[in-house]
């Protein structure tokens, strides 16, 4: 008796905690593990084969803050970052707000958006890279056919840039759209006839109504952009033939300068070092792009009233058409 | 099979070669498993070390060996199956072998590697089997042995292929720019140093409107392999930023490239490098054995390409291969008869004989299949005794550090600024160079 009274009491207390822990034990292995390991290379002289070495504290740090390279690295991280999570949600957004109208062959066109992310970032890069190629490339050529100067898509930094970012953004963007499609398509269709029959046209629809109810999907939207956008790997990587980052680093991401340390020159330690400030400048930049956000739907918070109670007025009055339609019936 | 080679692959699909790197990497790395796991299941408990022949063996190369054929062959003379990854790059080839070494397993049983890397992974030669006493050293050239051979007289690699360098020329370029586009004539006007070569450049130039050769990087590989002691001392000191030689070479390759305009600004296995070849863009290029399939892909269709048997500076060599026995395969013993057999005079004959992979054996190089081949692209131009001749001319074999390969990568960056990308000029692409050193030592 007492026995099975403690037993059912420790089946009530511990329980839940072990239906849990599948998570977090696999947190801990997967995710928690290598990251305070990778902190504990960061902190060695770590070669590739040789394995761990001397202890250096902050050495590598040092050393890689010291680095031309590294800053080169982090300016072109952050400005195809920049130049494709911005356009990309905007994109998206847009184009999600098209599908979510009354298309003939939905389906068709829904999936039309998605095709370019089914295709493998190396064909994108193939395709895009022949298009951006400097001297003979597509892009090029087109421009200079109408009269125009060449851009030097892997000489200039800016250039070869916006030509990455255009391939993330290729990729990325149906993706994102159907994210905001699905979040769109639970916004109460009465709010909609509501801000219509107050006299709002398509857009101020889509800004006073779509935009605001979609916030926490672009809360969610942003923060995986923010995060994939600067571990890009794949497109500058495929770029061009080295896949270094071009001659002068025009186009060296972190991962990619990280993936040099490591493998090129099989200096874990200084890898590590690099992972550990991305880690950091991903926290740091999440932190800024939650404050913001967080700003954004309290500012919003407050407009946010009238739609969900234009939404219940709304809804009463549907409800009265209903009820003004059973009438007609009877 | 140089560092560089790999864009023989790329002959059809320009650029499939190094965009489809990762794809075929974890294609190499799930035939690893695969193949490790059918090795597991074949053993029959023979146990390791491998005293019973194994059922199959895995060997990687990269590019292009040549062995297909001869893989079959020799499953129907041992019974021995062999299980061939073929990374289609020799980074990537180095990149995933430097993976295994450092995870202690996932090596094939025979590993090729570059001699651009050799020698990095000299740093490790306890990490591969001993083969001094699986072949005996007078099968190879002396040099292509001992650049395999360890302090302490360890060999960690048997010679596959070597890449002694001619001069391709487009004759009918020649002919239009008012040059003479004989074989033979070619050849004695050539015979000198690289001043001759960039002279006859600037005379080539100034009647065409093709450029002299296609880029910076291309001709550096010449001019660099003929440097004895380049960035690195014996004693492991790296010098690539102080050696007045390098910085020479550096100023006058740019001079020629920029100054006089000798180079089409293309950099090597680029997209552009390529095209270039359906559209007149360069008269001249190094070439190494190897080279002449990556030309013959490239300028498909293209006609007027002829070697001549001269070299800028004397001789050179320009890349080349070896089979390495890591020790932690399962199979080493059978592992070294394989890559001792695939060495052989007549097995590097048939190799050339299928991609042109000139052989490193002395007796392969004096034999009649070698000094008689042809090549009917070149204008039946006898490749085989050219090259013969060429690796015969090759007095310099340059010390290759294990930092060569990095170092050889940024100098060419650093010529790439200036010539390719025209983001500096000479001497500020070198500082930049410098510090691209400095954060090596």
């Amino acid at each position: 008796m007492d026995l099975r009274s403690r037993a059912s009491a420790w089946d009530r207390k511990y329980s839940p905690y072990l239906y849990i822990s599948p998570f977090f034990i696999l947190f801990a292995i997967v995710g928690l593990f290598p990251l305070l390991y990778t902190v504990w290379v960061a902190a060695h002289d770590w070669d590739l084969i040789m394995g761990q070495g001397e202890f250096v504290g902050f050495e590598n740090f040092t050393h890689i803050l010291g680095q031309r390279a590294f800053w080169i690295s982090l300016r072109n991280t952050l400005s195809i970052f920049i130049l494709s999570t911005g356009p990309q949600v905007l994109f998206a957004i847009v184009i999600a707000y098209m599908l979510d109208a009354h298309l003939r062959a939905k389906t068709f066109w829904r999936m039309g958006v998605l095709l370019p992310y089914v295709v493998t970032p190396v064909a994108v890069a193939l395709i895009f890279g022949n298009l951006f190629a400097e001297r003979f490339g597509l892009v090029n050529s087109a421009l200079e056919t109408i009269g125009l100067n060449p851009v030097g898509w892997q000489s200039d930094s800016l250039a070869s840039h916006i030509a990455i970012a255009t391939m993330v953004n290729f990729r990325w963007t149906g993706y994102n759209a159907l994210i905001f499609l699905a979040a769109m398509q639970a916004i109460p269709r009465d709010l909609y006839e509501q801000a219509e029959i107050d006299g709002a046209g398509r857009v101020r629809q889509f800004l006073s109504v779509t935009v605001p109810m979609l916030r926490p999907t672009i809360i969610f939207v942003v923060i995986t952009s923010t995060i994939g956008g600067l571990q890009i790997f794949d497109e500058p990587r495929m770029y061009d033939h080295s896949g270094r980052g071009g001659s002068d680093g025009q186009w060296r991401t972190m991962t990619l300068y990280l993936y040099e340390l490591g493998w090129t020159r099989s200096d874990f330690g200084r890898a590590s070092a690099v992972a550990v400030l991305l880690f950091l400048l991903i926290v740091a930049i999440g932190i800024i792009n939650f404050m913001i956000t967080r700003r954004i739907a309290t500012a919003d918070g407050a407009r946010q009233a009238p739609p969900t109670r234009a939404g219940r007025r709304a809804a009463g009055r549907a409800r009265g058409k209903k009820l003004s339609r059973k009438e007609a019936a009877r | 099979m140089s560092t560089t080679d790999f864009h023989q692959g790329r002959r059809r699909g320009r650029t499939t070669g190094r965009r489809l790197a990762p794809v075929a990497a974890l294609s190499a790395v799930a035939a690893l498993l695969l193949s490790a796991c059918g090795d597991n299941g074949d053993d029959n408990g023979s146990g390791s070390g491998g005293a019973e022949a194994p059922e199959s063996l895995t060997v990687t190369t990269f590019n292009e060996f040549g062995y297909e054929d001869l893989f079959e062959e020799y499953e129907e003379l041992t019974g021995i199956r062999i299980e061939h990854n073929k990374a289609d790059t020799a980074e990537n080839a180095r990149d995933s072998l430097r993976n295994s070494l450092g995870a202690g397993s996932g090596a094939s049983d025979i590993e090729a590697v570059e001699v651009d890397w050799l020698v990095e992974f000299m740093q490790y030669s306890d990490q591969f089997e001993d083969l001094s006493e699986d072949a005996s050293a007078d099968r190879w050239l002396d040099w292509k042995y001992e650049d395999a051979a360890a302090e302490d007289g360890r060999v960690i690699g048997f010679g596959t292929d070597i890449g002694p360098q001619a001069l391709c020329y487009r004759a009918d370029l020649f002919e239009e720019a008012g040059l003479s586009s004989d074989r033979e004539e070619v050849a004695a006007v050539l015979d000198g140093d690289w001043d001759n070569y960039f002279d006859l450049g600037r005379e080539f130039v100034a009647a065409s409107d093709s450029a002299w050769y296609s880029g910076s990087d291309n001709i550096w590989q010449g001019m660099i392999n003929q440097v004895e002691v380049p960035f690195e001392t014996e004693d492991g000191e790296i010098i690539a930023d102080t050696n007045p030689e390098v910085k020479d070479l550096y100023d006058q390759l740019l001079t020629a490239s920029v100054d006089d305009e000798l180079s089409a600004g293309l950099s090597q296995w680029s997209g552009d490098w390529a095209d270039a070849f359906q559209r007149d863009g360069f008269a001249t290029m190094l070439c190494p054995g190897w080279m002449l399939g990556v030309i013959e892909g490239n300028a498909d269709g293209v006609e007027g390409w002829d070697v001549a048997d001269a070299f800028p500076g004397g001789g050179g060599n320009w890349g080349g291969s070896y089979l390495t026995v890591p020790i932690q395969g399962e199979n080493v013993e059978a592992a070294k008869e394989l890559a001792a057999w695939l060495t052989e005079p007549e097995q590097q004959i048939k190799a050339f004989e299928a991609i042109g992979a000139f052989p490193s054996t002395v007796e392969a190089l004096e034999s009649e299949e070698i000094q008689s081949a042809t090549d009917e692209f070149f204008n039946d131009a006898p490749v085989g005794e050219i090259l013969a001749n060429r690796a015969e001319a090759i007095e310099v074999q340059p010390f290759k550090g294990p930092n060569y390969l990095l170092i050889n990568v940024a100098i060419q960056d650093a010529l790439n600024r200036v010539d390719v990308d025209g983001v500096d000029d000479p001497e500020t692409s070198w500082e930049k160079f410098l510090d691209d050193v400095e954060a090596l030592k």
